[in-house]
């Protein structure tokens, strides 16, 4: 290997497949000085990549997560490493059944084609060394793959090798890291010290360990799964490659079976968790097989030796047939289930791409050469972001209780609106305990326990009636109470008083802080002081990075308020385009600050008891702030409304939170007003609106012009993105953003299903919707709306489709259900002249 | 026939061993067991004899009450019994530790008529146990067998001598120890490892006799653990890599 240099443009730490790939495409990208250094030896330094079992699932409920395969198998695929060999996921249970009908819902929805619902006569034809009579059937997909992974990851160095852009150091260990003034200075190892503008660390199972030696933190924990070899058999003895038989996951085992050339490997992820602390891991010389193999544990495999021979007794129960090859193989685990991803928010230049798996791995290589290099990645990461974590998301103890609980659900049923278990009540509101008494079904959102609904409204129920659109089917009633629809009913007709303490909220102040905003924000940001400005903000692309709102407080402050969900990665975004010079600064006031919404007709009535100042329509203008007295406290009010009603948020201190709670409560409720929950404010209330949420109908992928929210003005000043927003002024739309009606909820045997989002919208005959970009039409949000007595959808169609009326079909658990588009673009289904908000 | 073959759990080796802050035993957290190859082959030859002359095969180790799993892992070859002599995990020499077997050979309801070692365990390679029980229970035992095979209640054994070999007849009852090369010891099959949680594992304690060898510390050898050596890139490396099988005997 060739000495390494003293500086770089970019330090690549690790080379598993996620190194490998980075090194290829930021080289690709016209990077050069690039410098890859791993502590193992190459070409396998030991790491996950060295001894996973390959082979890759295109089929996956996460949007982002199947773009990122099916992009590595494009890219798997034009290296040559990529074996088709077909998957089947068998199901021993109905209930699995319903699962899979799942899979097939985001295989069309994601534009997995080749794929089917079998039966295990079927399976069996398949894989003959089953014993269909353990299953009920399965699902199939026939692009299944085994890639050479190690392979894969050889060629891409080499190619930016070729290249001549990248030094490569095995054998070579990072011994510390210098920061200097919050940027990453330097890389030290053992080979020598390299001055670096960018440190991107791929280390799998040590990312952590390498990024605290930069004072920054990966939340992820090494984590056992359990593999066995076994072999050779009588059945794989002719086998000319690795694998000619479909990969088998025994899903409701939470195993897998694959051949292994004249062997069947045998994996599991039903053990007991087996978590290791990143620091506690072998050096490549203690090691007995590599650092990530670790001795086997036959007691945690015993009931995984039954289940694999009650499926495939012609093999596992071949007495000739042994074992030669069984490890706790290490990977990595993060709390939420998704990869990190994205400069460190706590040091520049710090690059994290850890809790990768193989089957993402080249395409999350690109995503974040591309971030990297061109400052947007084409595909869209807010879901892998490391800027997402809050700081008790990073602890120790949370990473490893939510691993553990997530762990045993890798081949789960995991359900839509499921919760956690394990680590709640970190983040409370002050008025919690209010919120106990009445009964409050608290659902997590970042860490904050959020009622979801109340018990206490369980009278309503009575007073509403059907309106409240009841559930049948037990899938789409789990995780949900009619009780919301009920909320939602009240609200409209009194009031609701709605838990917003969740809002990250950040102010940015300074003589330079319009000039800051008026940058990230689309909207005119030069307003008067008291204005309340509703933004989208752009990527480069003119695609979403976020939408939220801003306060104008003072001629040098502003208040940024964003959903809680992606507050962390907002302030980021602000944070990193705040002027160098300090003109303006941001703080963090989410802990500061608790906000209560108080919305309906009744809520002026309210209200104006709680304050002398004028809060007429004339005196306090929608889309206005001001602070006013109520009680003995001083309230930041803001008339604005995620749910479309006549109202207000009122914004005090964290510790007068409980007080203010109070005071409302007082005075709402002989007006009739009830609690209402995030089931009302997250998802019927804007539905009826044709709020758009962030993460839903709002990505990446599409522009503001298509999700309907182009403003009929462009701002002079410029913004991030305007370039390209001006251009999808200019053109067509290929796709509209809409919203859709269920007309006929009468699935098989004649029980009403309700739609949960994410299912395709496909035309009558039943061909799937898709854009001249290629997009398919899904449903992005879908929920209850009591007031207009139907069950909402919103979905991006085809310009040619959006059209009012038409006549389309949705796809839920293998039956479809006639829709009709209601509205095209951002008309409001309910209240459509917005009088309520504007009364 | 009935056998009874002694193991011993020790660490599993591979790469470099890392010592305990005093020095005196190897830091096992990281670590895997087994027993030594020298005692798979002659779990597998006791198990073959069983096979071809009926009888049963008991596999007994002194050490901890993780010696069970040893036991488990034999025993999902074919073995049908163990026993554990459970000490607290301090090292006992060898002259306790046959001590110890022996009392355990004579109190057992089974009659063995074939008692089998490992020549050496592959820690501490001691060398004596086999031999110092044979003499407690006043048997005949070769060592440093490479071939055993037992015919009307007499054993043949043979061991290389220089390029020769030594071959003795032991009438049972007998100890013997054996060398890897023995056979080639089998993998457990599923079903084996299945049949293995049924079987019994007796537990006796024991407590470790004053010591007469007392272990002051370990040192380790200055340059162990894995060494790469790159015999070549792509086709050139073909003639290296075909020598390499040649030397370790994988072809002839």
């Amino acid at each position: 290997m060739s000495a390494l240099p003293s500086t770089a443009k970019a330090v690549i730490i690790g080379a598993g497949i996620v190194g490998n790939s980075m090194a290829y495409h930021l080289a690709r990208l016209g990077w050069t000085n690039l410098v890859q250094i791993d502590k193992g030896p190459l070409p396998n330094p030991g790491g996950s990549t060295g001894h996973a079992s390959n082979f890759i699932f295109p089929v996956d409920h996460s949007k982002e997560m199947a773009a990122l395969t099916f992009d590595s198998v494009a890219q798997y695929k034009d290296l040559g490493v990529f074996t088709e060999c077909g998957g089947i996921e068998v199901a021993r249970t109905q209930e699995r059944m319903q699962e899979l009908q799942r899979r097939m819902t985001s295989a069309k929805s994601w534009g997995v084609g080749d794929v089917s619902i079998v039966s295990p006569a079927e399976v069996k034809e398949l894989v003959p060394y089953i014993d269909e009579s353990v299953i009920v059937g399965g699902f199939y997909t026939k692009g299944v793959g085994v890639v050479d992974s190690l392979r894969a990851g050889t060629l891409m160095r080499e190619k930016a090798q070729e290249m001549g852009a990248l030094t490569v150091g095995a054998n070579v260990e990072v011994t510390g890291m210098t920061v200097e003034d919050g940027r990453i200075k330097t890389v030290h190892t053992n080979s020598g010290d390299i001055d670096t503008e960018y440190v991107v660390i791929a280390c799998g199972v040590w990312s952590p360990h390498l990024a605290e030696m930069a004072g920054a933190k990966i939340p992820l924990t090494p984590a056992v799964h359990q593999m066995m070899d076994i072999g050779p058999t009588p059945r794989f003895a002719d086998a000319k490659g690795d694998i000619e038989f479909p990969i088998v996951r025994d899903m409701d085992t939470n195993m897998y079976e694959r051949q292994h050339g004249t062997g069947l490997e045998i994996g599991s992820y039903a053990h007991r968790p087996i978590l290791y602390d990143p620091d506690d891991l072998p050096s490549v010389e203690e090691a007995s097989l590599s650092p990530t193999e670790f001795p086997f544990t036959p007691d945690d495999f015993e009931l995984q030796l039954e289940q694999s021979l009650e499926l495939m007794p012609e093999i596992v129960g071949d007495e000739t047939v042994g074992q030669k090859y069984a490890i706790n193989g290490l990977l990595s685990l993060t709390p939420d289930g998704m990869p990190i991803l994205g400069e460190a928010p706590e040091v520049q230049g710090l690059w994290s791409v850890a809790a990768v798996w193989i089957k993402e791995g080249p395409g999350i290589g690109r995503a974040v050469a591309e971030w990297m290099a061109l400052g947007q990645s084409e595909i869209d990461l807010h879901a892998s972001d490391i800027a997402r974590f809050y700081d008790h998301q990073k602890t120790r103890e949370h990473i490893k209780q939510r691993t553990a609980e997530g762990f045993n659900k890798t081949y789960g049923i995991v359900h839509p609106g499921e919760q956690w278990a394990s680590n709640r009540g970190v983040r409370v509101s002050p008025y919690y305990s209010r919120q106990q008494e009445l009964g409050a079904q608290f659902y997590e959102a970042v860490g904050w326990e959020r009622p979801q609904w109340y018990s206490s409204n369980e009278s309503l129920l009575t007073e509403y009636g059907d309106r409240v659109m009841p559930r049948p089917a037990e899938w789409e009633s789990r995780w949900w109470s009619p009780i919301i629809n009920a909320e939602h009913l009240a609200m409209r007709d009194r009031a609701g008083i709605v838990d917003l303490t969740a809002f990250a909220v950040f102010d940015v102040v300074g003589p330079g802080a319009l000039d800051a905003l008026q940058q990230i924000a689309l909207r005119q940001m030069d307003v008067n002081v008291g204005k309340v400005v509703y933004t989208p903000v752009l990527g480069a692309n003119g695609g979403f990075k976020s939408d939220l709102t801003i306060m104008r407080l003072g001629d040098e402050q502003f208040r940024v308020v964003t959903g809680g969900a992606h507050g962390m990665a907002d302030k980021k975004w602000f944070a990193d385009r705040m002027p160098a010079d300090g003109s303006a600064v941001l703080t963090d006031l989410t802990s500061a600050l608790t906000t209560i919404g108080i919305w309906g007709p009744r809520a002026r009535d309210i209200v104006s008891t709680l304050t002398s100042a004028d809060v007429s329509h004339d005196g306090f203008g929608f889309g206005t702030c001001r602070r006013v007295e109520m009680g003995p406290l001083e309230v930041l009010a803001s008339r604005i409304s995620y749910v479309g009603e006549l109202g207000w948020e009122l914004y005090v201190p964290m510790e007068q939170g409980a007080r203010l709670w109070d005071l409302l409560w007082e005075a709402a409720t002989p007006h009739g007003a009830v609690p209402v929950g995030i089931g009302v404010y997250g998802t019927t209330g804007r539905l009826e609106k044709g709020y758009r949420a962030y993460g839903a109908e709002l990505e990446s992928e599409f522009t503001v012009v298509e999700a309907g929210m182009s403003p009929p003005k462009v701002k002079s000043a410029d913004f991030i993105g305007k370039e390209a927003y001006l251009r999808h002024r200019d053109e067509d739309p290929a796709a509209i953003l809409c919203t859709l009606t269920v007309e006929d909820h009468q699935g098989p045997g004649g029980q009403l299903r309700y739609m949960m989002g994410g299912e395709p919208i496909v035309a009558k005959d039943g061909s799937s919707l898709i854009d001249s970009h290629g997009r398919r039409s899904y449903v992005t949000s879908a929920g209850s709306g009591p007031s207009v007595g139907k069950h909402l959808l919103m979905s991006y169609l085809p310009s040619e489709q959006a059209v009012v009326g038409g006549e389309l079909m949705v796809e839920y658990l293998g039956h479809t259900y006639p829709v009709t588009v209601a509205t095209v673009g951002a008309q409001p289904l309910f209240d459509p002249k917005n009088e309520r908000i504007l009364s | 026939m009935d056998i009874l073959v002694c193991v011993k759990r020790v660490p599993m080796s591979g790469g470099r061993f890392v010592l305990t802050e005093d020095g005196r035993d190897i830091e096992t957290k990281r670590l895997g067991f087994t027993i030594s190859p020298h005692e798979e082959c002659a779990v597998e030859e006791a198990v073959r004899l069983v096979e071809a002359n009926g009888g049963t095969v008991t596999v007994l180790a002194l050490g901890v009450s993780e010696s069970a799993e040893q036991i488990r892992e034999q025993m999902a070859i074919g073995a049908d019994r163990g026993i554990v002599l459970e000490t607290d995990g301090a090292e006992w020499d060898p002259q306790a530790t046959a001590d110890a077997i022996a009392s355990a050979v004579q109190r057992d309801e089974t009659f063995f008529d074939l008692v089998m070692f490992g020549n050496e365990s592959a820690d501490s390679s001691g060398y004596q146990v086999g031999i110092r029980v044979a003499h407690q229970l006043g048997l005949p035992v070769v060592a440093g067998l490479k071939s055993v095979s037992v015919t009307d209640g007499v054993v043949r054994a043979e061991r290389p001598a220089g390029t020769g070999k030594e071959v003795f007849e032991v009438p049972l009852p007998a100890v013997v120890t054996v060398r890897e090369g023995l056979n080639l010891p089998r993998y457990p099959s599923v079903p084996g490892r299945i049949r293995a949680k049924k079987k019994p594992i007796v537990v006796h304690e024991v407590s470790r006799p004053p010591a007469r060898l007392n272990k002051v510390r370990l040192e380790l050898p200055a340059d162990q653990g894995k060494r790469v050596e790159i015999l070549g890139h792509g086709v050139e490396a073909a003639p290296e890599v075909v020598g390499m099988f040649r030397k370790i005997g994988v072809i002839s």
